[in-house]
């Protein structure tokens, strides 16, 4: 049987998934193994245990400055700066392309600043926004929304300017106004694409909220990793990065399964 | 006989290329005209411009004696060959999106007593079609036929004065596509149309038309073939048709076709 033919069953599905990410982990317990042999007080390498004790401290001990469970609060300020800058450009992507792509005259006026937006490398912007917007919240949401937004825009823009010619015509002689178009015809196609541009843009959107969190902040998943960095505390470093990494495989797959379920008819047959 | 559609001296042009010229056409109210012709004579585009997609470079288009607005609008209705429902709504959605329209300009939905009635409207008009029991799947869901009659039943509701197909039955087998003519006979009869079908199928222009209208280039410039552009090179009227489609179905249209184009040739 030819390769491009096997396809595996469910339960075989989970178990080839895990094989590679197991296999990694003992990699490294191995590793980690053999260098605690060498020297007791290796740091670079932290075994489970010392990790497991590094969290308990951050997950149920208090703050002794500020009162406050260290985990929790690095987890619920990056959380909440995360979900305004997803938020706001997400909507802000909807609107954009929603009117970029159906109104060819906004397309020819706006259509190239978005594009000009978009090719500047967001974090070059990041001065800037610290200078404008002050080291608080705003600045690093607005990085957030500024890396992610114009991307989104493009995307959806393309995406309902490249909806069949026949479907818009087809709505004009069923009586339909530019209005009616946008929203009957354009923005519900444009649902199922927005929030496949949302999970695409997840990535960067972690990439640019670390970053800014990295440069001025008190507080969040990225603050604490750059922080301890100081004193190569990797017991504190690796859980952290591999709570990232749940937190946004949760998001995604919330998000894959929101558009399946809210949108059955762009999802193939199987509504 | 009153025309409904006038065409006088339509020229359709991209850039110096010319896609027709000197188009006249009078197309009167109830008849089912047929356009065929050989692939880039100007059909598809002919179809445009009758639909307000595009705008002549030359000419006027009347429909009832004023000039069209160079838009497309509700009183002509299109069935293109793919893509003509919306695959984000239902069959009975896709339906009542025309008297949604109209009825609500702002939020484009109706509700309550108005969405009731509409929704009555649409099941009676998919009903006419014969997608009763298929009203709440979607288009994803449908063979390519069955799209087709909810294409028909979609644009039929808004009552256009004329209803224009883009070789509606292209893209289906043969089994599927002579129920759709005997469905599009019936439709036609029933309501009154006013049908203008752009095909490929010499057969199902005779079979289905009152009138048959074949686009051609009159002069050729081998040099230059793209400055002539095509008319309507023959214009035939069909015998007046009372008798049932699926009897004309059977009869070979070679002969008459034949004797016809011979009898119009000289007009």
């Amino acid at each position: 049987m030819r390769w491009v033919n096997r396809h595996a069953r469910r339960s075989e599905r989970i178990f080839w998934g895990s094989l590679p990410i197991l296999l990694l982990v003992l990699l490294y317990l191995f590793i980690a193994a053999q260098r605690h042999a060498a020297n007791p007080l290796d740091k670079i390498l932290p075994l489970p245990g010392s990790m497991a004790t590094a969290m308990a401290a951050l997950l149920f001990q208090p703050d002794p400055l500020t009162g406050q469970l260290v985990f929790w609060a690095d987890t619920l300020a990056s959380l909440q700066r995360l979900g305004l800058g997803l938020g706001i450009a997400t909507l802000s992507a909807l609107v954009v392309g929603l009117v970029l792509g159906v109104l060819p005259p906004v397309r020819a006026t706006f259509g190239p600043l978005v594009t000009a937006v978009a090719v500047i490398p967001p974090i070059a912007l990041l001065p800037i926004l610290f200078i404008a917007l002050g080291l608080g919240e705003t600045a690093k949401v607005a990085l957030i929304v500024i890396g992610i937004a114009p991307v989104m825009m493009r995307d959806i823009a393309a995406h309902v300017a490249a909806l069949p010619r026949e479907q818009i015509i087809k709505a004009q002689t069923l009586g339909a106004s530019s209005w009616q178009i946008m929203i009957r015809v354009a923005l519900p196609q444009a649902m199922p694409r927005l929030l496949h541009a949302v999970r695409l843009s997840l990535g960067p959107a972690w990439v640019f909220l670390i970053s800014a969190e990295a440069i001025a902040s008190d507080v969040g998943l990225g603050y604490r990793i750059f922080l301890v960095r100081r004193y190569l505390s990797m017991d504190v470093i690796i859980p952290y990065v591999a709570w990232i990494a749940i937190l946004a495989i949760l998001m995604d797959v919330a998000l894959t399964f929101a558009s399946q379920w809210l949108y059955p008819w762009a999802h193939g047959e199987r509504h | 006989m009153s025309a409904l559609l006038s065409l006088r001296d339509i020229w359709v042009e991209y850039g110096d290329k010319i896609v027709l010229e000197k188009v006249n056409l009078d197309i009167e109210t109830g008849s089912f005209v047929s356009i065929i012709g050989p692939s880039g004579a100007g059909k598809s585009s002919l179809l445009r411009v009758v639909l307000g997609q595009e705008v002549p470079s030359r000419g006027t288009i009347l429909l009832d004696g004023t000039p069209l607005t160079p838009e497309c609008g509700p009183d002509r209705g299109v069935v293109f060959q793919r893509y003509s429902v919306f695959p984000h709504l239902s069959a009975l959605q896709n339906t009542i999106f025309g008297l949604e329209c109209a009825k609500a300009p702002f939020a484009g939905r109706l509700f309550g007593h108005a969405r009731r009635a509409a929704r009555a409207e649409a099941e009676e008009m998919l009903d006419a079609v014969g997608l009763r029991d298929s009203m709440h799947l979607y288009p994803a869901q449908m063979s390519g036929g069955m799209q087709q009659r909810l294409a028909i039943a979609q644009a039929l509701i808004k009552q256009p004065r004329i209803l224009l197909l883009d070789e509606p039955f292209g893209a289906l087998d043969p089994g599927i596509r002579a129920d759709m003519h005997v469905l599009i006979t019936r439709l036609w009869r029933d309501y009154s149309l006013t049908i203008i079908m752009v095909t490929h199928d010499i057969r199902e222009a005779f079979s289905l038309g009152t009138r048959v209208l074949a686009l051609d280039k009159r002069r050729h410039d081998p040099h230059a073939p793209h400055r002539f552009g095509a008319t309507a090179v023959y214009d035939l009227p069909l015998r007046d048709r009372s008798e049932p489609a699926a009897s004309e179905e059977s009869d070979a249209p070679d002969e008459s076709e034949r004797n016809e184009e011979e009898r119009t040739d000289h007009e």
